[in-house]
């Protein structure tokens, strides 16, 4: 139970990170590596402010903003000074790394005993529970910090997203949502593209942020390398999600990207609980995002194929 | 209305790939008025209609529209006051989103965006009402996304986007060209209505003389980066398609000459 309830944990805190990736690689096809930097900021920034004695919902504000900032960056680089929008990645993302360590004064910053977004629920529950350690839930007993990180965490989750579906549905989430599809079409209907494009790294960097400040209060760590990877993690799981939703409307997406990274973690749970071996990880959901990204091309082909040959038979 | 001052622009200067595209063209076209651009593959007519909607920084020369120099303006600030409707038909609009939200893009064209709602009921209600006006049954496919519809469909739906706020100008890139014949009648036929309603000042980029001899007020012929001759007024009622071939093949005539000469017999003979 516990693993299940830490995979959902993880997973909608993931999930921010899996929006963002999704605003920045679907809605603007602009595949941002800068994700891999601005997560462990959120985390960094967020972990110092806590050991500074902030409260958490400014250090995780804060976290967001500082994301944001990252997304403008990468956004500015590559609409400004045309450079190659992968490569404005990198060179943020890399900067990010020595960023990082200068946030944190140190390779690693532990949060021990610190207020976090999820004691307010905790004292909220402990309130109302009979036990005061643990929760009953259908027969398992449950830490009461990790039922409210969870809710908390669920809570933070669904309002990102629907605050995110609100605004794509306004005039200028619509436009922004032209700009990655049609940006001659975009510049033609008097809207600033490039403009767009960094808004809209920012958005996305800024969600990433946040993702990265929940996750540092959940583990109770923030460390200079836990970015490492974090941007194919959310492609794994907007694959996912697009299997299981669709990719209509942007509400449909964005529940897909939910729900993508819950199942991604909790399969990820499952398969460590297995014995894979956890160095392997990185590679495996490498190789998953390219089978998704290549299988149903070459799945219909051979399905084409296939059945021309039946016609000429 | 639109005034276009010694326009000049070299692509690839200094290189082998060197383009004089635009040499120098001087264009006034007053308010109101529907003029065809005609011209030979690579005679700037599309680069010229690109220069006004300012998709480049000229090397120089002034554009004013209704007197205001709008030659600085970067091309997003020029759509407040233009209207525009591309030769392919699937570069005017935004393939995955649907029709309505496409149409709630054009509504905004030049305006303030702010954080209301894109699509509100009365939006939506004024915008099924302009699209059944195209007659094409579209009305009631508004939340379909607009790439499953066909080349003609999309290139009537770019035109209605771009005059549902009146430009001051539009400008039209071979609209026309790239869907099949009934369709490009239908759509030639369209841009000719709404241009007539709203009494819209209008430059038509096209390759078809039959289109440039029905449709506008005024032709202008361009070679080479020059304009090499206008039709307007009586002029142009008159004229028909042997005419405009046999201009073109006049204006080829003459730039097998050399200049000097070429100007020495067109005094006597022309």
């Amino acid at each position: 139970m516990t693993l299940v309830i830490g995979a959902f944990t993880i997973g909608l805190i993931l999930s921010l990170l899996s929006m963002g990736v999704w605003i920045s690689f679907r809605i603007l096809r602009y595949c941002d590596i800068t994700v891999d930097g601005s997560i462990t900021l959120g985390a960094s920034v967020t972990a110092i402010l806590l050991v500074k004695g902030w409260s958490p919902w400014t250090a995780t504000l804060a976290a967001t903003l500082a994301g944001a900032a990252a997304g403008c960056v990468t956004g500015i680089l590559h609409t400004r000074f045309k450079i190659q929008e992968l490569l404005a990645g990198i060179l943020v993302m890399t900067a990010l790394y020595s960023v990082n360590l200068r946030v944190m004064g140190r390779s690693n910053v532990p949060l021990l005993d610190v207020e976090t977004l999820a004691s307010p629920m905790a004292r909220l529950i402990t309130r109302y529970a009979s036990n005061p350690d643990a929760l009953n839930v259908c027969g398992w007993l449950v830490p009461i910090q990790d039922m409210a990180m969870l809710v908390t965490v669920l809570l933070v989750t669904v309002m990102a997203a629907l605050l995110i579906r609100w605004f794509l549905l306004t005039h200028v989430g619509t436009a922004l949502r032209a700009t990655g599809d049609n940006p001659q079409m975009v510049r033609a209907q008097g809207v600033n593209n490039n403009t767009m494009v960094v808004f809209g790294l920012a958005s996305a960097n800024g969600l990433v942020g946040m993702a990265g400040a929940l996750l540092a209060q959940y583990q109770g760590f923030a460390d200079v390398q836990m970015g490492i990877g974090m941007m194919v993690w959310g492609l794994a799981s907007i694959i996912i999600g697009e299997a299981l939703a669709g990719r209509t409307t942007p509400g449909l997406a964005l529940c897909g990207a939910i729900m993508g990274t819950v199942l991604f973690r909790l399969l990820v749970a499952i398969a460590l609980r297995w014995g894979l071996n956890p160095n392997d990880l990185k590679l495996v959901t490498a190789l998953f995002v390219f089978a998704a990204l290549v299988l149903p091309d070459s799945v219909k082909s051979t399905i084409h194929q296939f059945l021309k040959r039946q016609r000429h038979a | 209305m639109l005034d276009l001052r010694q326009i000049h622009k070299t692509f690839f200067p200094g290189t082998p790939n060197e383009v004089k595209a635009l040499c120098g063209i001087d264009l006034l076209i007053p308010e109101g008025t529907f003029t065809a651009i005609i011209g030979t593959n690579g005679s700037g007519k599309s680069t010229l209609l690109n220069a006004v909607a300012g998709a480049f920084e000229l090397d120089q020369g002034e554009i004013r529209i209704d007197g205001r120099d709008i030659t600085p303006w970067p091309e997003h600030r020029r759509a407040n006051l233009i209207g525009r409707v591309f030769q392919n038909p699937f570069a005017g609009t935004a393939a995955e989103m649907t029709i309505a939200e496409n149409i709630a893009l054009a509504m905004r064209r030049g305006c303030r965006r702010g954080l209301g709602l894109a699509l509100r009921r009365t939006a939506r209600a004024e915008i099924a009402d302009r699209v059944r006006t195209l007659n094409l049954g579209l009305e009631n496919r508004l939340d379909n996304p607009i790439g499953t519809l066909s080349g003609g469909q999309r290139q009537a739906l770019t035109l209605l986007m771009a005059t549902w706020l009146r430009p001051r100008l539009l400008l039209l890139d071979e609209h026309t060209a790239a869907l099949d014949p009934k369709s490009a009648a239908q759509v030639a036929e369209l841009t000719l209505t709404i241009i007539r309603q709203e009494q819209l000042t209008a430059l038509m980029v096209t390759h078809s003389m039959q289109q440039a001899v029905q449709l506008p007020e005024r032709i202008i012929m361009m070679h080479k980066g020059r304009v090499a001759r206008q039709y307007e007024g009586q002029e142009k009622d008159r004229v028909r398609v042997p005419d405009l071939l046999a201009a073109f093949d006049q204006v080829r005539r003459r730039e097998h000459l050399d200049p000097a000469v070429a100007a020495l017999l067109g005094n006597q003979y022309c």
